[in-house]
């Protein structure tokens, strides 16, 4: 379970607030209106930003002051999620030892990687020869070797078309299900937090809200998402 | 962002900067302590100063001034070799000093081109030692970068100025008042600083084309203070000059910096409608052709009387030759344990701005006087004279040091941007990160500085004409004996070597770094 305990996050010039919990294997859509602080959340949570107040909790263990790569948190960033000079088995591999030093079995662990997320054949590529789908797979692939129990996107797919947005989201629904982990994603479509997520964190007016269940957030949305939705 | 959140460590970096500067002003300390102001100075380095000064105030002006028609040429003008010309522009920064000498020795020189050239209309020969001699010199090496540094000034008026000043009916005079003149009443004094402070501490060139009492600089007095009359003591109080003038230079150059611009454009490319008639065509035409002819003819001399004496090199040529090449390797190899770590540590902004400074403490101190700091604190522990290469190699790569971190740290600082956060998730320790990403990533920067490195080196005359005994002796040392034995063909040969070696030295490592460079 992921708690955050009366956080208050800064980035610059405003805070976000935070008080919640998200229970193990849920799957939670991050929305709201742009600049509200989505990012920011995030950011703290895989611990690039660090708390003005309060305290993150993963399983009770607090994790507030641990290093990035310390936290039980693979991290998906808007782009660059790919190193460009490394080829695709070498930037999965990250996910298994940060210096790259593989054995045998490590490597097959790589190559099933891969083939689950239908990369099969373009191990020794770069990612600058593969086409955005299969970039997103490449990260992907490394995300599953990670195994962290707790899987934060910032919109990684925002630059692929709809169709391909919708397939990597399935993706990573399914790699989600198969590994239990536990999926928060920032999305700025409805639709998208519709089909993966059963849950919404509305992110508005410095406050990030306590998880609800999506369709009633979305059906029955407060003011300020109604705003940023543009519904009637 | 929090220090936690990356992934390298800035210790290396805070190292290498801490033993730069301890050398730096550790070798100054040393210098201030042993000189002797009780003799005082003398009339010889009174004049010596005076001489310092003035050849320095006069290669800035004709520099500059001669920079700005060329400039300006460049900047409205689009011809094939544009390109060429300007990156050519950037070549006499790693062309070897006493290279460049014999050079224009070959063609302003007593027996050189022009001077045939009037002794065939019965006119007398050119005199190139001297006050001339040491402007010309380095009118040649600074009108390049007096150029380059104005045509960046116009470069930097946006393209919308340009437009509305075409829309306004404004002719090249009106253009001039309007644009033109402002910039370079921005420009011009930091440019003339800069050539000011490089031509204080000219050593080489004082060392080929001056000479006698009536045109020595600061340096070459202390190299004479210590080489013939072995007066320490007069060395470092000349040194302490020194010290002076170029720290007065430096702040001189760093004030002049221009601020306050033309405010930002859309970055268009710039169009001019003015300069269209053929007056001013043919002035730019002749202004690009004069100064590439200034530019080019020297090295062809030296293609060409370098050729002949290629054959009979004497032995002592490939000998110094090959102590060249050893020095430019541990000169390169010191200065990339130095810069790379210095840059990853400024790119991650801990305590960035000590780093830099360590970093520029090289451009404010001349080579010679950290030599002579170097020979005092190391005289009472060991024979400097054995320690001549060594030392040589570490002074040049203290010397190039700033130039390298000009080169690495925007793109190590791109490097952790783009990467440190993803770095720091996949929890990459310093070892990894700096071997998987940062020096990959930086390769092709990484080459440029240590080829820029391993060419000034390989062309350095300086520490070495101080710590040489006659046993030892660099490739430039060398040809500047060989020319004091009037043996000008050797010479000439030695130096057309001397030119390829510093070129491939430069082209090798430039080259290797973008070998197999991807993405």
């Amino acid at each position: 379970m992921l708690r955050l305990e009366d956080a208050v996050i800064r980035n610059g010039e405003f805070t976000v607030r935070a008080d919640w919990a998200v229970d193990g294997g849920a799957r939670v859509a991050v929305i709201g209106p742009s600049g509200a602080g989505k990012t920011t959340l995030i950011e703290a949570i895989a611990g690039f930003r660090p708390l003005e107040r309060g305290r993150i909790l993963w399983d009770g263990r607090d994790i507030t002051g641990d290093a990035p790569g310390k936290r039980p948190v693979a991290m998906l960033f808007q782009d660059g999620n790919l190193f460009p000079h490394l080829t695709v088995a070498e930037n999965a591999g990250l996910g298994l030892r940060p210096d790259l030093r593989l054995n045998a079995e490590q490597k097959a662990r790589v190559r099933a990687a891969l083939t689950r997320v239908g990369l099969a054949g373009l191990e020794d590529r770069k990612p600058g020869a593969l086409s955005g789908g299969q970039q997103s797979r490449a990260a992907l692939a490394r995300v599953l070797l990670q195994d962290r129990p707790l899987l934060l996107l910032d919109e990684p797919f925002a630059a692929l078309g709809p169709a391909l947005k919708v397939e990597m989201l399935d993706l990573v629904a399914a790699l989600a299900e198969e590994t239990g982990a536990t999926l928060l994603m920032i999305s700025h479509d409805p639709d998208d937090a519709r089909r993966i997520a059963d849950q919404a964190i509305l992110v508005a007016v410095g406050t990030a809200h306590p998880p609800q269940p999506t369709a009633a957030l979305l059906d029955n949305p407060p003011p300020a998402l109604r705003d940023y939705l543009g519904e009637t | 962002m929090a220090d936690r959140a990356q992934p390298v460590s800035g210790a290396a970096g805070v190292g290498a900067a801490a033993f730069v500067a301890a050398l730096i002003l550790g070798t100054l300390a040393a210098v201030a302590l042993r000189a002797e102001p009780g003799k005082g100075l003398g009339p010889a380095d009174w004049q010596a100063l005076r001489f310092t000064l003035m050849q320095a105030a006069l290669s800035a002006v004709f520099s500059v001034a001669l920079a700005v028609p060329v400039a300006r040429a460049l900047a409205r003008r689009r011809f094939p070799g544009r390109a060429a010309l300007i990156t050519l522009l950037g070549a006499p920064f790693i062309l070897p000093v006493i290279v460049a000498v014999l050079g224009l020795l070959a063609v302003f020189g007593r027996a050189g081109w022009v001077s045939q050239a009037l002794g065939a209309v019965g006119l007398e020969p050119l005199r190139i030692y001297g006050l001339h001699g040491v402007v010309l010199a380095h009118v040649f090496f600074n009108l390049p970068l007096a150029t380059r540094l104005i045509l960046q000034g116009w470069q930097e008026i946006p393209a919308e100025r340009f437009r509305l000043a075409a829309q306004l009916g404004a002719g090249p005079g009106a253009i001039w008042r309007l644009l033109e003149r402002p910039m370079l009443a921005r420009v011009a004094p930091g440019a003339l600083a800069v050539v000011f402070a490089i031509c204080l501490s000219s050593f080489a060139v004082a060392l080929t084309l001056g000479g006698g009492p009536r045109a020595t600089t600061v340096e070459l007095a202390i190299y004479q203070a210590f080489h013939f009359d072995f007066d320490l003591g007069r060395a470092a109080l000349l040194s302490c000059i020194q010290i002076a003038l170029t720290v007065i230079a430096a702040s001189l150059a760093l004030r002049a910096r221009p601020g306050g611009g033309f405010g930002a454009g859309l970055d268009r490319p710039v169009q001019r409608w003015d300069a269209n008639t053929t007056g001013l065509r043919l002035l730019d035409t002749g202004a690009i052709a004069l100064a590439a002819l200034f530019l080019l003819l020297p090295l062809a001399a030296i293609a060409l009387s370098g050729l002949p004496g290629l054959p009979q090199l004497p032995l002592s040529v490939f000998r110094a030759a090959a102590t060249s090449v050893l020095i430019a390797l541990g000169s390169t190899a010191i200065l990339l344990l130095l810069a790379v770590p210095m840059a990853a540590t400024v790119a991650l902004a801990r305590h960035a701005l000590w780093v830099e400074l360590a970093g520029l403490l090289g451009l404010a101190v001349s080579p010679l006087v950290i030599g002579i700091g170097l020979f005092v604190v190391i005289y009472p522990l060991a024979d400097p004279f054995a320690l001549a290469l060594p030392v040589t190699a570490l002074v040049n790569a203290v010397m190039a040091l700033p130039f390298a971190l000009r080169i690495l740290v925007p793109r190590a600082q791109a490097v952790i941007g783009d990467y440190g956060r993803l770095g720091a998730s996949l929890n990459m320790g310093g070892g990894p990160f700096l071997r998987l990403v940062l020096l990959p990533r930086m390769r092709a920067q990484i080459g440029f500085a240590a080829g820029l490195g391993a060419a000034l080196s390989m062309g350095d005359l300086g520490v070495i004409a101080l710590f040489a005994d006659t046993e030892v002796a660099t490739l430039p040392l060398q040809i500047y004996r060989l020319m004091g034995a009037y043996r000008m063909e050797a010479a000439a040969g030695a130096a057309l070597l001397l030119l390829v070696l510093s070129m491939l030295a430069f082209w090798i490592f430039d080259r290797g770094g973008r070998w197999h460079a991807e993405a």
